[in-house]
């Protein structure tokens, strides 16, 4: 369990110290011709997060960052099912993939400075932005975040949560009291059990981590957004040929969503004369190859998983117990950020 | 004839054999072993670099920025550094280190004794005790008996109020802080002074004994000196001593001295788990103590309770010690098991939260590491000198 976790963590770290030591470092740029040789994509995910990985009680994953990981894999193998998922937590997501041991880390990691650039680590692109709230219970009557000056407030070891809740305290001149747990299951169980006020993470996760309270009716969710989380897929650095091929994974989605290409429909757009649709679909051009995939990559993509719209409502949006609304990820064309970059 | 018997009595001497081919080989040995490590680490450093992943322990000076929940030193999330918050989870380690094994001990040895009694049901109790506790995981308990201790206290808003002004509920236990004013070093200046004339007169009473063989009643002036000393200073200065009573606040209890549940559980959770195999230890001591002892001390007539508190038990410690030792270095490597109910020591402040923000982890573990080393082995330094104590001397 949790001991299993720490020795895991003490032998991950102990593990990459030993390879460092005596090892020669694996070359950088190979990741996508290791994938492909060892028939299977390796994905770094959540685990526990409804919405966005974990697995279903049949035992097979589901989830927004567990979709773009079956939409890499779709990419390079035409089967979605070819990725093997690994769950990490906050701990140990870092270390697995300055390891080598997950090709890509799709697990609702925040993009920030510190972690791009004194990591070894790359952000491929920003799937969900999000922002950091707090969920109280109704019976406190707190209708703002103002008003939790020495809360008790449950919150997850080692994450960007971690920090902005002394920030957003110290600058709103509240006093603060935190208790930090390991993982995201024992800070829900502890806010549940009414050590502490409030739970914090990022938004998104606070309507999935609602669901698994005893009474979720009970909890609110405060309207407050104290920081900005941009999340985002990471890959190793050095590698720009993988690190394109991520990239371009969630650019294909946005902008199928833009031209209109969803599951359905997208082998009648084989016939399109839209020229968009045709560079994207790899009707014309030679994009997939110069990635060093097939020339179709995009509309394995879509034809496994969908646009992006699908996989937002499917996994977190309306489709789904969470209902959350698109908003900042809705379509720059619908007043959101998400900007798909062209095909061309 | 007993010169004979002595040289074959005598330890042999060690041989170290000191020709030049050994020496040659030990050097080249130990050139070799120093060169790999050198090379290792150079080696770690330079796959570090070319992976961009930040090294060195520049991090040491940087901003935390985090909170944490119990910090026996100041510290605050806006300008202390990830030095400081090194020494906050240190302290918390060393703190419920200490206070379990000092619980731990005293518990081992009551049911270990309590497991040789002759009363059937206090030694099956002990007994039951014993196998319960060994053979279920240290974290299963720790968890187990934090939900527990969770559960049986009351929420925020049903609080007991206890005497003194302290309140509990399942935040924690608010005591009255007490509040030092300056003059208070006066009276802890006595209280040392009271301490030392209590041992000298302790020393003085069994030197006396050992001239005339009368013993003296020397509790009570023992007492006056450690209490009452420090007591009249006390007085005297002006009672220089307030408390800061707890209050409710609107989410918490503001004041007061606060222990928390995560604290009392991890406390409660590693006292039991080790007690358990320190009674065994103790009890396989006593039983190591041969049954001619006993007998002997029965035979002048005394108790049963004196036997085993002037002859049984200070032989026994010759085999209690060793043993002991590895028990309290058990409990502070497992004291690390805190991250698991949000206690902040050392692995989850430093091994967890600044590993993760820092992502310098090839460091900041080989400082856990070693600090970890450091601990015990100071402990089993002092457990060994202790040790060298009860030892049996041959003459």
């Amino acid at each position: 369990m949790l001991k299993g976790l720490i020795m895991k963590r003490l032998a991950t770290a102990f593990a990459i110290a030993t390879v460092l030591a005596f090892g020669m470092q694996a070359a950088g740029a190979q990741t996508l011709k290791a994938i492909k040789d060892r028939g299977q994509l390796v994905c770094g995910a959540n685990g526990s997060l409804a919405g966005f990985g974990i697995p279903d009680p049949q035992g097979n994953w589901t989830g927004f960052d567990v979709d773009f990981c079956r939409a890499i894999a779709a990419a390079i193998f035409n089967d979605p099912t070819k990725v093997k998922f690994v769950p990490l937590t906050a701990a140990n997501r870092f270390t697995a993939l300055q390891s080598g041991e997950i090709d890509v880390l799709a697990r609702n990691t925040t993009w920030t400075m510190s972690r791009d650039t004194s990591l070894g680590i790359d952000f491929a692109a920003v799937n969900y932005y999000d922002g950091q709230g707090f969920m109280v219970r109704k019976v406190l009557k707190v209708s703002s975040a103002l008003e939790l000056n020495d809360a008790s407030v449950c919150v997850q070891q080692g994450t960007t949560t971690e920090l902005n809740l002394a920030d957003y305290f110290r600058s709103n001149h509240m006093s603060l009291k935190t208790v930090t747990f390991a993982t995201v299951d024992e800070a829900l169980k502890a806010y549940d059990s009414g050590r502490c006020d409030a739970y914090t993470t990022d938004s998104s996760g606070l309507y999935g981590s609602r669901e698994l309270l005893a009474d979720p009716g009970a909890n609110i969710v405060l309207p407050e957004i104290i920081s900005k989380e941009p999340l985002s897929p990471a890959v190793r650095q050095g590698d720009d040929a993988w690190e394109d091929v991520v990239r371009w994974t969630h650019h294909a989605m946005l902008d199928a969503e833009e031209l209109g290409v969803n599951k359905n429909n997208v082998d009648d757009q084989k016939n399109s004369t839209n020229p968009e649709i045709r560079r994207l679909l790899g009707l014309e051009g030679q994009f997939g190859e110069a990635m060093g995939l097939t020339n179709d990559w995009a509309y394995r993509i879509i034809k496994a998983v969908g646009n992006y719209g699908e996989v937002f409502e499917r996994n977190v949006g309306q489709g789904s117990p969470l209902k959350i609304a698109r908003g900042l990820n809705a379509l720059w064309t619908k007043g959101g950020l998400q900007y798909g970059l062209p095909v061309r | 004839m007993a010169d004979i018997a002595r040289a074959d009595m005598a330890r042999p001497r060690r041989h170290f054999s000191q020709g030049f081919g050994n020496l040659a080989l030990q050097a080249a040995l130990l050139v070799i072993v120093v060169g790999l490590a050198i090379a290792a680490a150079h080696n770690a450093g330079q796959n570090l670099a070319r992976a961009n992943i930040a090294r060195g322990f520049g991090f040491w000076n940087n901003t935390a920025g985090f909170d944490i929940s119990q910090t026996l030193i100041a510290y605050s999330s806006s300008t202390s550094t990830f030095g400081r918050a090194f020494w906050v989870g240190l302290l918390n380690t060393l703190l419920v280190a200490s206070i379990g094994c000092v619980i731990a001990t005293i518990l081992g040895f009551i049911i270990g004794i309590a497991r040789l009694s002759r009363n059937w049901l206090v030694s099956r109790l002990a007994g039951g005790y014993v196998e319960l506790i060994r053979n279920i995981p240290l974290l299963l308990q720790i968890l187990f008996l934090y939900n527990v201790v969770l559960k049986s206290l009351p929420e925020m808003r049903g609080s007991v109020a206890l005497p003194f002004g302290s309140i509990l509920n399942n935040r924690g236990l608010f005591l009255p802080r007490p509040i030092f004013a300056p003059d208070f070093d006066a009276v802890v200046i006595a209280l040392a002074i009271g301490l030392v004339v209590a041992i000298g007169l302790y020393l003085w009473a069994r030197w006396y004994q050992q001239r005339t063989g009368e013993q003296i009643r020397i509790l009570w002036m023992m007492l006056t000196a450690i209490f009452g000393l420090p007591l009249l200073v006390f007085i005297v200065a002006g009672r220089p001593l307030s408390f800061g009573i707890p209050d409710m606040g609107r989410f918490n209890v503001r004041g007061g001295l606060e222990i928390l549940p995560e604290f009392a559980a991890l406390l409660l959770a590693l006292s039991v788990y080790t007690a358990a195999f320190i009674a065994e230890v103790v009890r396989a001591g006593v039983l190591a103590v041969s049954a001619g002892q006993t007998e002997a001390a029965q035979a002048l007539g005394l108790r049963s309770g004196t036997t085993l508190r002037l002859v049984v038990v200070p032989q026994a410690m010759r085999v209690i010690v060793p043993p002991l030792a590895s028990q309290y270095l058990n409990l502070i490597k497992n004291s690390s098991l805190a991250v698991a109910i949000g206690y902040p020591d050392l692995f989850q402040v430093f091994a967890g939260t600044v590993l993760n923000i820092t992502g310098q982890a090839v460091e900041v573990i080989a400082i856990t590491m070693a600090v970890y080393l450091s601990i015990s082995l100071v402990t089993s330094l002092l457990m060994n000198l202790y040790g060298r104590t009860t030892a049996i001397v041959e003459r």
